[in-house]
């Protein structure tokens, strides 16, 4: 199924948790903040929210600013 | 002994705040950071990079249980905006604080104030502890604190320009006034400014690119820590009144020889 991770479509198995997700790039849940079609996903729903086809996920970390 | 700062219900021994942009590599950070003696750092808010995975982390050089963080708003030109990049900031788990930025206009980065005052009522609704960076407005500064912010942060001057407090005299006024701290954001370019800002009262003084791009930022930000100190002694010691067009001599009229 295909996704628009961060702007991007991205082709995903169906299926997929956010955990997945984020263990597939290589990234720790706990540096990160996941965004679900406009809406938080709680760090606590990571396992269980699938994701679905035509989903738009927004993956955001911190980076160096003033 | 000088009392520490509070904002919100956070205490800060240090009256610098650190920016974690623009420096030469992540380890030169670390060391300037060390080095201004700080202990809350601010950091920005983006899309992980996902087509890069070589590139290191910010986080991997920033000891999270030394440093308080502070995630800005930057770049955020709507208060949807501004809010969306707080709530995401807030659930990475690291802080509840946000420095707040709705910015109005894309060449002097001031901020849009009713965006501003908005979206700090609305962030505070939340939960947040707001911090928003403001321009020099008192009335704009009263109606923050009214709207809940735990500080204001008004500018000495235009982000990253390096000019100092423009309007000294606007910082002493809010500073007057204001119940909760006054932080003074952006503008900085030297120690000298820092201390300007410190001895017109401000509670602190938070800087990024003053450090990150000098030509030594580990010694520019040793700089920084010790004009913020020397800065707020001068302030608590009192200043003398200021004498204009005569002068006063220090040595005795009396005893002088014929």
């Amino acid at each position: 199924m295909k996704i628009t991770l961060n702007g991007n479509i991205r082709e995903i198995n169906s299926g997929a948790t956010v955990k997945a997700l984020l263990d597939s790039l290589n990234l720790k849940p706990e540096t990160v903040a996941v965004e679900l079609n406009l809406a938080i996903v709680p760090k606590n729903e990571y396992d269980a929210r699938r994701l679905n086809d035509g989903d738009k996920i927004e993956i955001i970390s911190f980076v160096g600013g003033g | 002994m000088d009392k520490t700062l509070k904002i919100g219900k956070y205490e800060f021994k240090s009256r610098l705040f650190v920016g974690t942009g623009k420096y030469p590599s992540f380890q030169i950070m670390k060391e300037a950071l060390e080095a201004s003696g700080t202990d809350c750092v601010t950091v920005a808010v983006r899309r992980v990079n996902l087509t890069d995975k070589s590139k290191e982390s910010l986080l991997d050089y920033i000891d999270t249980k030394r440093y308080q963080i502070l995630p800005n708003t930057a770049g955020c030109y709507t208060v949807d905006e501004a809010v969306r990049t707080a709530r995401l900031a807030r659930e990475v788990g690291l802080s509840d604080m946000i420095k707040l930025e709705v910015i109005g206009d894309e060449k002097t980065l001031y901020p849009d104030l009713s965006g501003l005052i908005e979206a700090t009522k609305i962030l505070v609704k939340e939960g947040f502890t707001v911090l928003p960076y403001t321009s020099d407005d008192l009335v704009t500064a009263l109606r923050l604190q009214d709207a809940g912010a735990a500080c204001v942060m008004p500018l000495g001057a235009p982000i990253g320009s390096g000019l100092g407090l423009t309007n000294p005299m606007n910082i002493r006024i809010i500073v007057s006034r204001m119940k909760v701290p006054v932080i003074v954001d952006a503008g900085v370019g030297t120690a000298s400014d820092v201390a300007v800002a410190m001895e017109s009262g401000a509670d602190g003084v938070l800087l990024n690119t003053g450090i990150a791009l000098a030509q030594d930022p580990v010694n520019m930000a040793r700089a920084m820590k010790l004009a913020c100190a020397s800065g707020r002694l001068a302030y608590l010691a009192g200043r003398i009144p200021r004498k204009y067009f005569m002068a006063e001599a220090s040595s005795p009229k009396e005893g002088k020889i014929d």
